[in-house]
């Protein structure tokens, strides 16, 4: 039996000694998996030994089994430890290989833009909806009744000829293009339920010359709260609250006596802020009154019991002042450099 | 109006070294806002001088100059630079003679320009110095030689400061007045303001006792308005006066002059001068007849259809039975209020005069001064109102003027016909200017104020019985009453208080779909432009109707660009104009997108209506269904222009030219946003390419189109050939929309997928091969692709095979390969039924 003796320490040790050094000198994982193949597979000298432990004494089952598990383990450890070590250091170099210049990258994207009247719009639009307020709006080719009859310009009223007003072929149509967005009061006045508080935003016409501080198509927004018990105090707490809400804290608005057909008392609304361009200071940005007794009755409404504010602005003027754009005509010419500068933020 | 302050000086105290800044100040608070203000701009020495000797010295160029010895202050004093009393001068002008007085700018002097005066070598000379014009000064156009100061009746020591001997370190402000506040086109009504604004002391020029007259019936006057407008009787006050034997030549005092010229009013003679000078002080418009000329006395009437009348601008000009006129017995002798006639007019050779100081109705006037285009210094004012009660007292201080500037002598009696109408009394309740305004205004300040405005203030039951006064015809109501109240105490007292609104129902979905389509095509790299919707017929012919022929539009009666006088019909046009202004600036690769309203009205459908209803009270419901159903439709539509590469050239890629895809991406993006399922169907357009133009849908209704122009017509425009354009009309694609989603069972179970490949002839769309395999395959089908268009080799010349990529799932069991090949299988069957399409294994 003894010179059948296969299992040696020896044997065992040499099988574990030429596997050892096999793994340690396997570069990558293909050549880890041929050592693999060939120090545990089944023609492995390990594998073989291994096979040997069917043909040994029943007494000698127990150690030899040891001694050739602990050579497996010891082979088998090696192979894990190296294979880790082979696959970082793989995927090291794989990502070492992706590295990329991040400042030469192709795109397909291509940035677009809004328009900056329109989100100074929708910001307007925000700030009176977040009051509870509604967006109303109205026809922009509209009746001479809604842009001036109603609003107490009658048909020889001097501010009526001081309007600038575009009118429609032939002009025994009565239409007009809106000369202001306060065709949307009476529209609002006479299809909502009272009281009314909405925010009418939207394009008007004057046959103003085209220039820097002109537009013949412009934006404006125009307010209007009809209620009981409505004053002045209210107007002037409204618009406060706007200019502050869109210029920051920091800004603060005057009335002065003015005079418009559809308001009275009117006034005009100076706003102030600390960093405007040419220093801190008041600047014009529209007109507004306590709702003249006329238009209400032209809307149904009963002066004595019901009282109402409304004002207006320009749009443009308000980006100029906000983001200082010096030149209105960068507006209306569609140059994509103009909206890119905004983005969607305005 | 501006306002000189040395005139305003005259009836309100003003605090001394007023600058026009602060009367700017001043007056803004009560409502007439800041405009300009007006100076002469002439500082430094300008003295008065006195010609001693002058030696006329001819040139080579054929002028001849004068080598003038000029006295400029008193003999052995220095002159006002410092230099000799006597100066050298070269002069060009040849009108003066020794002896004259004349104005001498000397070195240090500044003149308009501005003109800075140096001592100058010229012809040979030094010249110490220049003699003005009346021009060189700003005081009027003459330069046909220098400004003999006698030739304003002035004289004056040599070395006397000639700015302030000719008004011209007076100042004006300009300030914007207001349609309401006729009366502060004057001094008067200026000074008023003046004094609510400071408090300073008012004194009224109209009380001013100056030649009243002692009669009223004097020159014959007669009032027949028998076609009043409104109701309104024209004229309701006509006063005259007559001055005789005036001196029609004599000049201009200079104070006037100036006081004019600042004013915005030229000088033209002493007559005519004191009309205008007494219009600027009290606001009534004046007019002088030479009393000569007239036949008989006057009348004031409408004119008879076909009349005529020669104004004084020497135009020839028939009249309309809406004038006024005035008449005497030779037939029109003026445009009451507007302008008068050529034939009665004041001239050089006037001896007596007649003054009219009339109150005219503000509706004649304005319509008028429009019939004839002939806006007046005078048609402004009546336009606005004027003071009724003042014709009196200005027909007064325009004969006292004439008496003591150009020698006439009035008559003690002037006439007076008609009576000035008197305000309605008007009750102002108790509480109502508080309730209106926000401030509790304690009694004392509502009277108070209403009392410093010239009302008269009784005390009635319940609150105030309040007469407007005279000069303020805009106050008619309890409103009116309530902004004086608080612009007298102040616009400055009002408190902020945020008035509590019901709850809101946010934006309608339109407003918000419409906010969702920009931000979504602009996130998806189009950027939005905001045009003008100004077009020429061609351009909505082109792009209004998807067949050619004439479209129908609204015109511009009054457009700004007579080539461009229709509103818009589709958004194309204008970002077509847009992509051309970028590309000519160097911006190659553009996509564009609009939203705005179009302007489609119905062939043959006339809009608008020629009687509107009254302003003021509610129309029916029947005459506001007329009036809307009179606004031509506005539909909001949404436009889309992409030109150049949608992807640019870049390391790594080639680039991607855009077309009709990228028309189709921004149409899949307009749908995502609006919540729509639009279909795209193979369409045709004229303007747009045969065979790459998508009619789009939603539902059965047609919402719009995309594609590519029409390549010629895109090179015409002066853009590349490959244009892609989409338009879609938003509130259609609205309308055919369900605003709710209903949501479905989302699958968890595995799907199966499988291809198809069918065989179709090539003229087929893929898309109806496409919905009609979704159709065939039932509801298993989850989804369906095209993934493959090939021809060639294989498939016949005609033909083309067609393969999609299709998901399968059954929301209650896993579905076996035989049951998705058996729904495809079906699909596949319909497909062959309807295009006889061959399945390719």
């Amino acid at each position: 039996m003894s010179d059948s003796q296969v299992i040696t320490e020896s044997a065992v040790n040499a099988a574990v000694e030429s596997a050892l050094a096999a793994i340690a000198a396997a570069a990558d994982s293909a050549a880890l998996k041929q050592v693999r193949t060939e120090h545990t597979g089944e023609a492995s000298p390990l594998a073989k030994l291994n096979g040997e432990l069917r043909n040994v004494a029943p007494d000698q089952k127990a150690p030899l089994g040891k001694l050739v598990g602990q050579a497996r383990g010891r082979v088998n450890g090696a192979f894990a430890a190296r294979e880790q070590e082979i696959v970082e250091a793989e995927n090291a170099a794989q990502l070492e290989a992706e590295a990329l210049d991040v400042t030469a990258l192709a795109s397909r994207y291509t940035a677009g833009a809004r328009h900056p009247l329109t989100l100074l719009q929708d910001r307007v639009s925000e700030i009176f909806t977040g009051m509870g307020w509604e967006i109303a709006e109205g026809p922009e080719v509209e009746s001479e009744w809604f842009n001036f009859d109603a609003l107490n310009f009658d048909a020889d009223h001097p501010a009526r000829a001081m309007q600038d007003t575009f009118f429609i072929d032939p002009p025994e149509s009565h239409l007009v293009l809106r000369t202001h967005t306060s065709p949307v009061q009476i529209r609002s006045l006479l299809d909502r339920e009272l009281p009314v508080y909405v925010l009418a935003p939207g394009r008007v016409y004057r046959t103003d010359e085209f220039d820097a501080t002109h537009l013949p198509v412009f934006m404006q927004f125009e307010g209007l709260a009809v209620d009981k018990g409505l004053t002045m105090a209210h107007l002037k707490g409204t618009l406060d609250h706007f200019v502050k809400s869109i210029f920051g804290d920091e800004a603060k608005i005057r009335l002065r006596p003015s005079y418009f057909p559809f308001t009275e008392p009117s006034a005009e609304l100076d706003f102030w802020h600390p960093t405007f361009k040419h220093g801190p200071r008041w600047i014009e940005w529209g007109g507004c009154g306590m709702i003249n007794p006329n238009v209400l009755r032209a809307a149904g409404i009963d002066p004595d019991e019901y009282s109402g504010f409304a004002f207006g602005m320009g749009i443009e003027r308000g980006l100029m002042l906000r983001n200082d754009v010096q030149d209105m005509r960068e507006m209306v010419e569609g140059d994509v450099r103009f909206s890119q500068q905004f983005g969607m933020v305005v | 109006m501006r306002v000189p302050l040395s005139w305003l000086a005259e009836y309100v105290d003003l605090a001394p070294g007023s600058t026009t800044e602060d009367v700017h100040a001043a007056l803004v608070q009560v409502g007439l806002e800041e405009e300009d203000v007006h100076t002469f701009d002439v500082t430094g020495p300008v003295v008065v001088g006195e010609v001693l000797e002058f030696v006329e010295e001819p040139q080579k160029n054929g002028k001849v100059i004068r080598w003038c010895q000029v006295r400029v202050a008193p003999e052995g004093q220095l002159a006002a630079d410092g230099g000799p009393d006597v100066h050298g001068i070269v002069c060009g002008a040849g009108n003066f003679f020794v002896g004259d007085k004349v104005v001498v700018t000397l070195p240090g002097a500044v003149l308009p320009g501005p003109f800075p005066i140096t001592p100058r070598k010229t012809y040979g000379h030094v010249s110490d110095g220049m003699i003005a014009s009346t021009r060189e000064l700003g005081l009027g156009d003459e330069h046909d030689g220098i400004l003999r100061l006698s030739t304003l009746g002035v004289d004056a020591e040599p070395g006397t400061d000639a700015i302030a001997l000719l008004g011209l370190d007076d100042a004006a402000v300009e300030i914007n007045v207001t349609p309401d506040r006729g009366y502060a086109f004057s001094i008067r009504g200026v000074a008023r303001e003046y004094s609510h604004a400071t408090g300073a002391k008012f004194d009224d020029p109209a009380l001013r006792d100056a030649l009243r007259p002692t009669g009223t019936n004097g020159f014959p006057v007669a009032l027949a308005d028998e076609a009043p407008i409104h109701g309104k009787p024209g004229v309701r006050v006509f006063a005259t006066r007559i001055v005789r034997n005036v001196d029609a030549a004599r000049p201009t005092p200079p104070w006037m002059v100036s006081r004019l010229k600042l004013a915005g009013i030229r000088s033209i003679s002493l007559l005519v001068d004191i009309t205008n000078y007494v219009m600027l002080e009290l606001g009534q418009p004046i007019h002088g007849y030479d009393l000569d000329t007239l036949t008989d006395g006057i009348t004031v009437r409408r004119a008879q259809p076909g009349e005529k009348l020669t104004t004084l601008d020497a135009q020839a000009r028939t009249l309309s039975p809406e004038d006024l006129l005035i008449t005497d017995g030779s037939g029109p002798i003026g445009l009451a209020g507007v302008m008068g006639g050529a034939t009665t007019e004041m001239g050089e050779n006037t001896r007596n005069v007649l003054i009219e100081a009339a109150n005219f109705d503000p509706v004649s006037i304005a319509r008028t001064a429009r019939r004839h285009k002939l806006p007046s210094e005078a048609s402004k004012r009546f336009e606005r109102g004027v003071d009724p009660a003042i014709a009196v007292a200005a027909a007064s201080r325009v004969a006292e003027l004439m008496v003591e500037l150009a020698g006439g002598e009035a008559d003690e009696t002037g006439s007076l016909v008609g009576e000035p109408t008197t305000a309605e009394p008007i009750l102002l309740p108790n509480g109502y200017v508080s309730g209106l305004i926000g401030i509790e205004y304690t009694a004392e300040e509502i009277r108070g104020s209403l009392v410093e405005i010239g009302a008269t203030v009784d005390d009635a039951d319940g609150g105030l019985r309040v007469i407007a006064p005279s000069w303020r015809p805009d106050i008619t109501d309890k409103s009116d009453l309530a902004e004086e109240v608080a612009r007298i105490v102040g616009y400055d007292r009002i408190p902020s208080v945020l008035p509590v609104a019901p709850p809101g129902r946010g934006l309608t979905r339109s407003q918000r779909v419409r906010r969702t389509v920009a931000d979504t095509l602009a996130a998806a790299g189009s950027t939005e432009i905001v045009a003008f919707p100004f077009l020429p017929a061609s351009e909505n012919d082109k792009f209004g109707s998807p067949t050619a022929g004439s479209v129908p539009a609204i015109k511009v009666a009054n457009a700004l660009d007579a080539s461009a006088p229709y509103l818009r019909t589709s958004l194309i046009p204008g970002l077509i104009s847009a992509a051309k202004r970028n590309l000519s600036r160097g911006l190659t690769d553009v996509s564009l997108f609009e939203l705005g309203l179009v302007f489609t009205p119905e062939n043959g459908k006339r809009y608008g209506q020629a009687e509107l209803p009254s302003g003021v009270a509610r129309p029916t419901d029947e005459q506001l269904a007329e009036l809307n159903a009179g606004i031509p439709p506005q539909p909001r539509h949404v436009g889309v222009l992409i030109v150049g590469n949608a992807v640019a050239k870049q390391p790594g890629i080639a680039s991607v030219p855009s077309g009709i895809t990228d028309a189709l991406a921004a149409v899949s993006q307009i749908g995502l946003a609006t919540g729509a399922q639009i279909d795209v169907i193979q369409g045709s357009h004229h303007s747009m390419h045969p065979g790459r133009t998508a009619e789009l849908r939603v539902g059965d209704r047609v919402v719009g189109y995309a594609g590519e122009l029409l390549p010629q017509l895109a090179l015409d425009s002066d853009l590349p050939r490959v244009v892609a354009v989409a338009e879609l009309d938003l509130d259609a694609i609205l309308e055919a929309t369900d605003a709710a989603i209903t949501a479905g069972v989302i699958g968890t179970l595995p799907a199966a997928t499988q291809d198809l490949s069918l065989v179709v002839p090539r003229s087929v769309p893929a898309g109806d091969v496409l919905a009609t395999v979704r159709e065939g395959s039932g509801e298993l089908l989850e989804d369906i692709r095209l993934v493959d268009d090939y021809r060639g080799k294989g498939v016949a010349d005609d033909a083309k095979s067609l393969t999609f990529a299709l998901r399968f799932r059954a929301a209650d069991r896993t579905l076996t390969a035989a049951e998705a090949s058996e729904a495809k299988l079906a699909g596949s069957a319909l497909a062959t039924e309807r295009f006889g399409a061959v399945l390719r294994e």
